[in-house]
């Protein structure tokens, strides 16, 4: 890609992340959470991998580590949920404890980061695994198509 | 253990669904640890499945409601309504998730050994036990929304396990196809959870099943999900997927991706009797229901005559046993609101027809498994170009053989069991529907003993003097279902007593289904 | 649903899903066939959010309302897990779709054995 792309992506893209990485931080609070925050994140990286290549990208993060990343994401996700089981599957052992503990009023608020009990943490799980899911598929694919075209 | 029977439903979805993401992090320690580990979870699920069924045998349904602060508060206080996702087990379910969790374990144990050479193997094990999770949340959840979540996991890993084998172009194809049709079908069914919503507020099956008037748009929803799922359980004219998926799946996943779309068959059931019920007009639907079981089983038995691929044939012979279980149980829907002519002839149909599923899942199962073992032996699937192989793999031409004579209704297997139901009571319901299903069994006999003439008998063809018997976990995965054929050929008046007619009743009464979420409350 | 002016998303969701529906039916490339399952997917996602507006209905966030009356949030979940899905099923069906061009050169459903009807 020519020098504009590539000087304008890098100057965007840490943005991108940082908003992706808000809309999980506060997916209990406003709209977004753990996907919509993931497909943000993912989009840089996407960006990442049109303006630089994806030779380029593979180098930084490799494939069998992303997949791992998005198996812990999953586990994570289920461990949280397990985590309740003592009372009921899903149950939110946290609220109430030192962690996110904290009970919202219920009706208009401030906002709260510390509440919620595991949401926000399913919210990071989720996220975690919608990053690395996603930008598996770009990567593969772009890696993919890159290898037939050398073949042509 | 009592928590644990308290807890059971969930836990067989979720230990399965925790063991799937495991998979890969074990893959990399060993691949023998991780073939444990996919054999224990499924092993427990089994001994769960097996607990849970023997209590809700004895005291009646199960419900579960996730993150609530007591699992069997269906109901939180201040609400009309259940607002949480509820799974709801029924002796109807808890009998499709007794074949689901058998047929998933038997795939597993075949698949240690059959996939041995093939790579990629800690995602084919993470992708097995989703659509065993699948299958299960499809045939527990209590609500319609996660009937669309379950039947996409189902969807999307069984296209994927279709299209495991990425060295064969036909597989990827008849993944392709799979997918698309699921993905078609999948979105009829949230369409018409849409059109529940937007009337009554309302997800939960047995809550929308007590609010339900049968207006227009419950008529345009009905139609949405009956072609969706028929769709998925590869109904004639909506078949044209299953002979190309199942052809082309790994050993061990055809018949898990069978048992899923029996499982859709299910939800059809479900979605009739407990949803519906008697508001709609069950006359009508019921013979929209016999006409495409006819279909089925007529189109499929004469197309599998004609195939010489001995894995398309099993294909369209599966499809034309579904047939008999759709016309046992729509017999039973057409006469739901009768209750005279229910009692004396509609619940036999439908214990026909149920029966028959669980039959099916075994013999069908173990058909396609021999399939593949001739596969994996000779390395082709022509019927033409095999020959004589009988002496060579005993053990595989033995379950050929009662895999053969159980689908084609011989006496003393269970095939015949509940073919006989179905006879009966059909016949007293419409002659005429009687004569084609025990015809078509006819033809189904005539197509097998073709195919046991052209492998197996006769004389040894050359270049099959070496060939050998298959691996034991492969005999192994075709002993269990074997053994099981050969128990309900012994004892199908115990089965039909203690498993299947609590399942017909449970299907068949709707209030008490209705009432296990809206009258809980505490 | 008097208000002429609030049916205008359920024609667009009988137009996307009519389009949808054609495309899948008629088309014979695999990528067109791809699309139109988007599309048809397009229509139903629409179709759960607009049955869950409501006339000058606010976000139905608490973090400082100011509303009291807010549009109904289950659609909204339920369109997001569909949404997921759709990501799922797209990308799962065109990387399906690289591999059969890799083998077989075309994605033409026609050419190919199989994927006729």
């Amino acid at each position: 890609m020519s020098k504009i792309v590539r000087s304008t992506s890098e100057f965007l893209i840490p943005f991108i992340f940082i908003f992706g990485l808000y809309m999980i931080m506060h997916g209990h609070l406003t709209p977004g959470g753990g996907f919509q925050g993931g497909a943000v994140f993912a989009s840089g990286m996407a960006l990442l991998l049109v303006a630089f290549g994806s030779h380029k990208l593979e180098k930084k993060s490799k494939a069998h580590v992303l997949s791992m990343l998005e198996s812990t994401g999953a586990l994570a996700f289920i461990g949280l949920a397990f985590g309740g089981i003592a009372v009921g599957f899903f149950y939110n052992f946290l609220v109430g404890s030192s962690i996110f503990g904290h009970i919202p009023p219920s009706g208009p608020n401030r906002g709260d980061m510390w509440t919620g009990g595991t949401i926000p943490l399913m919210n990071m799980a989720v996220g975690l695994k919608v990053i690395a899911g996603l930008s598996l598929i770009v990567l593969v694919m772009a890696l993919a198509s890159d290898k037939t075209g050398s073949q042509k | 253990m009592s928590s644990l029977l308290i807890h059971s439903p969930i836990l067989i979805i979720a230990i399965p669904l925790l063991a799937a993401f495991l998979t890969p992090f074990i893959s990399r320690v060993s691949d023998r640890a991780r073939d444990a580990l996919v054999i224990a979870t499924l092993v427990f699920v089994e001994f769960l499945v097996i607990i849970l069924a023997v209590d809700i045998y004895r005291d009646g349904p199960h419900i579960y409601a996730l993150g609530a602060s007591s699992p069997l508060l269906a109901m939180p206080e201040h609400y009309m309504v259940p607002v949480r996702i509820v799974l709801q087990v029924d002796a109807m379910s808890i009998f499709m998730g007794m074949i689901s969790a058998t047929v998933s374990l038997a795939a597993a144990i075949y698949s240690v050994s059959f996939m041995r050479n093939e790579t990629g193997k800690d995602k084919f094990y993470t992708l097995l036990l989703l659509l065993t999770v699948g299958m299960m949340g499809l045939e527990f959840t209590g609500d319609m929304f996660n009937l669309f979540i379950f039947l996409e996991i189902l969807s999307i890993s069984g296209a994927a396990l279709a299209a495991f084998r990425t060295n064969f172009a036909d597989a990827l194809e008849g993944g392709f196809k799979y997918m698309c049709i699921s993905a078609v079908a999948a979105l009829m069914i949230l369409f018409a959870v849409g059109i529940f919503y937007a009337q009554y507020n309302l997800l939960n099956i047995a809550a929308l099943g007590q609010a339900i008037q049968y207006t227009m748009l419950d008529k345009i929803a009905l139609t949405l999900l009956m072609m969706a799922f028929f769709m998925k359980l590869a109904g004639v004219p909506l078949h044209m997927w299953a002979p190309d998926t199942y052809s082309v799946a790994p050993a061990g996943i055809t018949p898990m991706i069978y048992v899923a779309s029996q499982a859709c068959m299910y939800a059809l059931f479900r979605v009739c009797f407990s949803l519906y019920g008697v508001t709609l007009n069950t006359l009508t639907i019921g013979w929209i229901v016999i006409v495409i079981g006819v279909l089925s089983m007529f189109v499929g038995v004469t197309m599998a005559v004609r195939q010489s691929d001995i894995k398309r044939l099993m294909a369209y012979h599966a499809v034309s046993q579904s047939g008999y279980m759709l016309l046992g149980v729509g017999v039973g829907l057409a006469v739901l609101g009768n209750p005279q002519a229910l009692a004396a002839y509609g619940k036999q149909a439908m214990e026909g027809g149920i029966f028959h599923i669980i039959n099916n899942a075994m013999y069908k199962g173990l058909l396609f498994l021999t399939a593949e073992a001739l596969f994996y032996s000779l390395g082709t699937r022509d019927l033409n170009k095999m020959g004589g192989i009988a002496a060579n793999m005993r053990y595989t031409s033995i379950f050929f053989m009662i895999g053969a004579l159980a689908i084609s209704g011989i006496p003393p297997f269970n095939g015949f069991a509940s073919k006989l139901l179905i006879y009966e009571s059909v016949y007293q319901f419409n002659p005429m529907l009687s004569v084609i299903a025990m015809m078509i069994s006819i033809i189904t006999l005539a197509s097998f003993v073709k195919v046991f003439q052209s492998a197996f008998t006769g004389p040894i063809l050359p270049h099959f003097r070496v060939v050998k018997e298959v691996p034991g976990p492969m005999l192994g995965g075709m002993g269990i279902l074997t053994a099981i054929i050969i128990f309900f050929s012994l004892f199908p008046g115990l089965i039909v007593d203690q498993l299947i007619h609590p399942a017909v009743e449970a299907l068949i009464s709707r209030g008490a289904y209705i009432n296990a979420i809206m009258g809980g409350m505490q | 649903m008097t208000q002429g002016i609030f049916n205008i998303p359920f024609l667009a969701v009988a137009a996307l899903i009519g389009i949808g529906l054609y495309i899948i039916v008629f088309d014979r490339n695999l990528i067109k066939l791809v699309i139109g399952i988007t599309v048809l997917q397009a229509g139903v996602n629409l179709f759960l959010v607009s049955l869950g507006y409501r006339q000058h209905g606010g976000v139905p966030i608490y973090t400082n309302a100011c509303h009291s009356n807010m549009v109904l949030p289950v659609p909204q979940a339920l369109t997001l897990t569909s949404i997921v899905i759709g990501v799922a099923i797209t990308a799962f069906m065109l990387s399906m779709i690289m591999i059969i061009y890799r083998h077989t050169g075309h994605i033409d459903a026609k050419k190919s054995r199989k994927l006729k009807g």
